[in-house]
């Protein structure tokens, strides 16, 4: 009876002392396993009277049971404990840099056509397009340019070498005349596109863009184009009020004419829409002249409408505060990294125009 | 074009002020691009009077003055040499600004005395040149009176007159638009007919049809003298130098009513006057001192011998007046406006008159602007005058427009009461009789169409009347783009994503490059520099200029796509829409935990393949080991539906980069948006997703195989085996080298085989592991290795 106490003793105090788990491994197999102390007890239970036998081996039996928790216990104590210390040693420098993560750009001129698009696909207007080099009728003749009229040289024009009268587009306005020849009425376009003129310093580069609007149909009137230039300003320049004024003017292809003026600030660089600062031009557009409707093959008793242009480049200087229209081609990644958009800011209406896509890095 | 406050108030009675003027001017169409207003820049200056002048105690060369302002004596230095006792000049009190220097004045403190004013040179207030002394003005003003009230300095307006106005290139126009709009009354200030008192001894005959019409008159005994200052004042004050009466009459009627006018000095004259055709080569030197060569589509005002001017545009010094001048010939005449814009240009000639004719004078002024001319020469210069001589006719140009006053509401959306249009209209000189309107001849060249009097009475109202109405909107559209449009938005974005940065370059380039990317050349014939000549046959060379650039700024690794037209023929649609992607130098910058590699061609075939997903091309494109000369002949390939090229893809050739001029390994591609057929699925149901409960297992196999044999052809041989069981095939390992025969390499693939019915044996699978070795041998010529 003492003899199996004093095991129980000496072993649960090893176990107790035991700071390794091979050790206590040990332990288990030097008492419980087939050739253990405890075991080896077992073994001679059967030697014993059975009176004997039962109450030996009911104490035996509970010894077991302790000493076998007990490791269970100190196992997993220990195993908890090498974690530890295995983890504690694994410490890394979490401020070096991240792998190199690739983030490409979305180019202003772009983003800004997909922000006007998405706004005039809210009014209806469908995407047209049309061709860079174009013909002497396409680009001035069918928009009722004059030949020989000074109205010509008000667009500084490249032409081409070895194709009679084919030119570079002075404008996006021949796309009006190419979809009033495929399409019939009613018609509601809106055409951007790369525009060439003869020109280089500051502010004109000889590549630019401009975005054309058409509207023909039975009744739009210059109260609908007002309308739709005043919505598109506020959408556009996201500001509930745009200060806008239409002044008279004069383009071969649309009578009454207007240039539009938008009540603006600049200081330091930076744009701001506000009254009372002074206008800036921004746009021509007018009734389309009854002349083109007909060089297109229509009735101008019958189909009336109207039609804006304006440069994009000029709207993604305005909006955005790029300063100098040269460095929108020169395809410096260190301004395209800086002016640029990233692939996920998508405008949309739901969201709003600008700035979904987050931070760039 | 430029005029002053006080011209303008020659054919305009009002009292509004300046600005009302600008803004009423912009407000109908003729914008206001400056004011120039001395009268507010000097609204500070006073008269003063010099009372005692001493020398400097402490300076040789300056002044100790005493001034009267009317109000006080005050104390200052100056340094002019012209100051005297008794003189009166203009005075800056401090806090004053000084125009020249735009900067306050101060009290000053020079060499140790107090200055408390500065009286002031010419040059200082911005009203000449002379720096050589003080203002002296000849005034019985007292001291203290306002300068501006002595000077009465003019305000000058700058306003852009739009091609189809060339009746507001006279002053006469604007203040009948003025007047129209509200701003006044307009005076029209036609003198009556001047009786000649004898036969004109020179006549005017016409050969050509682009003069319909020719006013002359000959002036005897007059005097060529300097020009009043009231006239000299109105020229000045537009930027044009005063030169003789005769010459400044002319000045001031074409300015004024925009009625360009020559004179000859008649003794110069040989003979008659012909209006006629240059002959080719004529040579002619004219008022600007240039010698112009003419031909014989250019017309001329000729005497017996030769050219005296250009028609319209500019006279010859020949028969040019002077001083000594005492008789004369006045020319006034029409030309057709294309005849003179066609001269204009062909000899770069510029000149008030011919901005005038090419823009369209009015015809009908003729005989007028002769008579008014006229009675000015005899009032300034004296003289004696013919009768006129007119040769053709006045062309009629009025012009009867049908006009429905509804099309005012009909184009504008603007309910405007009848009489008011009609009021408007007559106001700018139309006569309406009911439906019936007359155009006015000076508005012949602008106003043709119904729209066109819409415009006249709505400029006039105000377009800021005009209302703002929604657009009438429809149901909401689906998609406002075409399939074609969504490809090139989508791939745009997917390449941003993959790193790239989108660049637009000039559609054109420098031919000499060119020619190694064309088979066409399309040429400018006017390009704006040598080096942008050509349009461009490609998108990779233009890009190739910006990474070189890129590079010459330091950067190492470079990653641009561009979308964008590249043309194949000189025609109108001859361009197609092209992404060219394009990687320079090194993958990425060196990191401390990322191994950085030069690119190559598979990240080119990488940015192809995410260009042709973004388009939604079919799965079963097909890689060729071709490109276009500007690609590394072997390692670049293509992308294929059959013969359909839908995009190149490779490592530019490194002949090109010397060509360039850049060191490091470039890799592009370029894909064709609109050779991928559009994919039009029936339905937008997605097909079911078809899973296995089954574990799926994978078997390697090592290939030996020649060289020269793609590896997609070995991987195709493989899905062929069995397509329902092999699910992916992945290369995971190229050697070739030692302890392999010449000419071979090994690919070691992985295939992923899925069981969908039951789990397969280990026959099974041994006997699919056999049929892909067989296939793979049949089909390749590989191996296993063993």
């Amino acid at each position: 009876m003492n003899e199996t106490e004093t095991l129980k003793k000496q072993i649960l105090k090893k176990i107790e002392e035991t700071l390794s788990l091979d050790e206590l491994e040990n332990i288990r197999i030097s008492t419980l396993g087939k050739k253990g102390s405890l075991t080896e007890m077992m073994k001679t239970l059967g030697q014993l009277p059975q009176e004997e036998r039962k109450l030996i081996g009911q104490s035996l039996n509970s010894i077991k049971i302790e000493i076998s928790e007990a490791i269970e216990t100190k196992k997993k104590f220990l195993e908890e404990k090498e974690l530890e210390t295995k983890v504690a040693a694994e410490s890394i420098d979490i401020s070096l840099p991240i792998r190199p993560l690739q983030q490409g750009r979305i180019h202003p001129v772009s983003q800004v056509m997909e922000e006007m698009l998405t706004i005039f696909a809210q009014m209806g207007f469908e995407l047209a397009e049309g061709p860079d080099i174009e013909d002497d009728f396409h680009c001035f003749e069918a928009l009722n340019f004059p030949k020989d009229h000074p109205a010509r040289q008000m667009q500084a024009t490249f032409f081409m070498k070895n194709g009679d009268n084919l030119i570079l587009r002075t404008h996006t306005s021949p796309v009006q005349i190419r979809i009033m020849e495929e399409k019939q009425p009613p018609i509601k376009i809106v055409a951007p596109g790369r525009v060439y003129r003869c020109d280089y310093d500051m502010t004109h580069t000889p590549m630019f863009h401009q975005i054309e609007g058409l509207v023909i149909d039975k009744e739009t009137n210059m109260g609908h184009l007002k309308g739709v230039l005043m919505n598109f300003m506020r959408v556009f320049f996201e500001v509930d009020n745009v200060p806008i004024r239409f002044r008279p003017s004069f383009f071969p292809f649309t009578e009454p004419s207007a240039e539009v003026d938008i009540g603006c600030s600049r200081e330091n660089g930076e744009f701001k829409i506000e009254s009372g600062k002074g206008w800036m031009e921004i746009l021509g557009c007018g009734m389309v002249h009854p002349n083109v409707i007909k060089n297109c093959g229509l009735d101008p008793n019958e189909y009336q409408g109207f039609a804006f242009g304006f440069g994009l480049d000029r709207f993604a200087m305005l909006k955005y505060g790029i300063p100098d229209l040269r460095s929108f081609f020169d395809a410096d990644t260190r301004w395209i990294k800086h002016y640029g958009f990233l692939p996920l800011d998508i405008p949309s209406i739901t969201s709003g125009l600008s700035l979904n896509g987050g931070q760039k890095r | 074009m430029k005029f002053s406050l006080s011209w303008l108030k020659n054919y305009l009675e009002t009292t509004a002020s300046p600005g009302e003027i600008a803004e009423t001017l912009t407000a109908i169409g003729l914008e206001v691009e400056e004011i120039e207003d001395k009268a507010t820049a000097l609204q500070n200056f006073i008269v003063a009077e010099i009372k005692t002048v001493e020398k400097h105690p402490n300076a040789d060369k300056l002044n100790l003055l005493t001034v009267w302002t009317g109000k006080e004596t005050l104390q200052i230095v100056c340094g002019a040499p012209n100051c005297k006792v008794g003189m009166k000049s203009v005075l800056a009190l401090p806090g004053t600004i000084i125009p020249k220097f735009n900067e306050v004045l101060q009290k000053g403190n020079i060499r140790g005395v107090e200055s408390q004013g500065m009286l002031c040179a010419e040059d200082e207030l911005c009203l000449g040149d002379d720096h050589s002394g003080i203002i002296e003005l000849q005034t019985e003003a007292t001291a203290g009176t306002l300068f501006i009230n002595i000077l009465k300095p003019d305000v000058v307006f700058d306003i852009t007159v739009t091609p189809n106005r060339g009746d507001c290139f006279g002053v006469k126009g604007i203040a009948r638009d003025l007047a129209a709009a509200g701003i006044g009354k307009f005076k029209n200030t036609d003198t009556s007919l001047v009786k000649g008192t004898f036969k004109s001894p020179i006549s005017v005959h016409i050969t050509t049809p682009d003069c319909p019409v020719f006013v002359g008159r000959y002036i005897k005994g007059v005097k060529n003298k300097e020009s009043p200052d009231w006239l000299k004042q109105k020229l000045l004050s537009v930027g044009l130098r005063p030169i003789s009466a005769l010459v400044d009459i002319t000045n001031y009627f074409n300015i004024g009513e925009c009625r360009p006018l020559h004179v000859f000095d008649a003794d110069k004259l040989s003979g008659d006057i012909t209006v006629r055709s240059a002959k080719n080569g004529e040579k002619i030197k004219t008022l600007d001192d240039k010698e112009y060569t003419l031909s014989e589509n250019m017309i001329v005002v000729a005497d017996d011998k030769n050219a005296q001017s250009i028609a319209g545009i500019m006279g010859g010094i020949e028969t040019a007046v002077s001083k000594e001048t005492t008789n004369v010939f006045l020319e006034a005449a029409y030309f057709n406006p294309i005849s003179i814009a066609k001269t204009g240009r062909a000899l770069n000639a510029e000149s008030d008159s011919r901005t005038r004719f090419e823009r369209g004078v009015d015809a009908m002024a003729t005989i007028q602007g002769n008579e008014n001319a006229t009675q000015m020469i005899l009032d300034l210069c004296g003289g004696e005058v013919s009768d006129l001589i007119i040769a053709g006719k006045e062309p009629d140009t009025k012009r009867i427009i049908d006009f429905d006053f509804n099309l005012v509401k009909k184009l504008c959306g603007i309910e405007l009461n009848k009489s008011d249009s009609i009021t408007t209209l007559e106001n700018l000189g139309f006569i309406v009789n009911g439906s019936m309107i007359t155009v006015p001849s000076w508005r012949y060249h602008d106003v043709s169409k119904p729209n066109d009097i819409v415009e006249e009475i709505i400029r006039i109202i105000g377009y800021d009347k005009l209302p703002a109405f929604p657009m009438k909107s429809n149901d909401i559209i689906i998609s406002t783009l075409t399939p074609m449009q969504k490809r090139e938005f989508a791939v745009r974005r997917a390449l941003a994503n993959v790193g790239l940065c989108q660049a637009i370059t000039w559609s054109f380039m420098d031919s000499s490059l060119a020619c190694f990317f064309n088979t066409k050349k399309i040429m400018l014939q006017n390009p704006i520099a040598s080096d942008l000549n050509e349009m461009r046959p490609s998108l990779v060379p233009n890009l190739l200029s910006a990474t070189k650039r890129n590079l010459d700024r330091g950067e190492t690794n470079i990653q641009l796509f561009e979308i964008g037209p590249e043309f194949f023929g000189v025609q109108p649609g001859q361009q197609r829409i092209v992404a060219c992607a394009l990687r320079a130098g090194v993958t990425h910058n060196r990191h401390w935990n990322d191994t950085v590699r030069f690119v190559d061609c598979y990240d080119a075939k990488s940015d192809a393949l995410t260009a042709l997903m973004a388009s939604n091309a079919p799965m079963n494109v097909q890689t060729y080991p071709q490109a276009p000369s500007w690609y590394h002949p072997g390692q670049s390939g293509s992308f294929n539906l059959g013969k359909n090229v839908l995009a190149y893809f490779g490592e530019i050739h490194p002949k090109i980069l010397k060509l360039f001029g850049i060191k490091v390994p470039v890799v592009a591609c370029e894909v064709y948006l609109e050779n991928i057929p559009i994919s039009k699925p029936k339905t937008k149901t997605q097909k079911p997703l078809k899973i296995s409960n089954l574990m799926p297992l994978s078997r390697d196999f090592a290939f030996i195989i020649d060289t020269k044999i793609q590896a997609a052809e070995l991987v195709s041989s493989i899905y062929s085996v069995d397509k329902e069981l092999i699910k992916e095939v992945r290369v995971f390992d190229l050697y070739e080298g030692e302890n392999l025969p010449i000419g071979k390499k090994s690919l070691t693939v992985e295939v992923v085989i899925q069981p969908f019915q039951k789990t397969l044996t280990d026959n099974e699978i041994e006997s699919l592991s056999r049929r892909i070795i067989a296939c793979v041998h049949k089909n390749t010529g590989a191996e296993l290795r063993s």
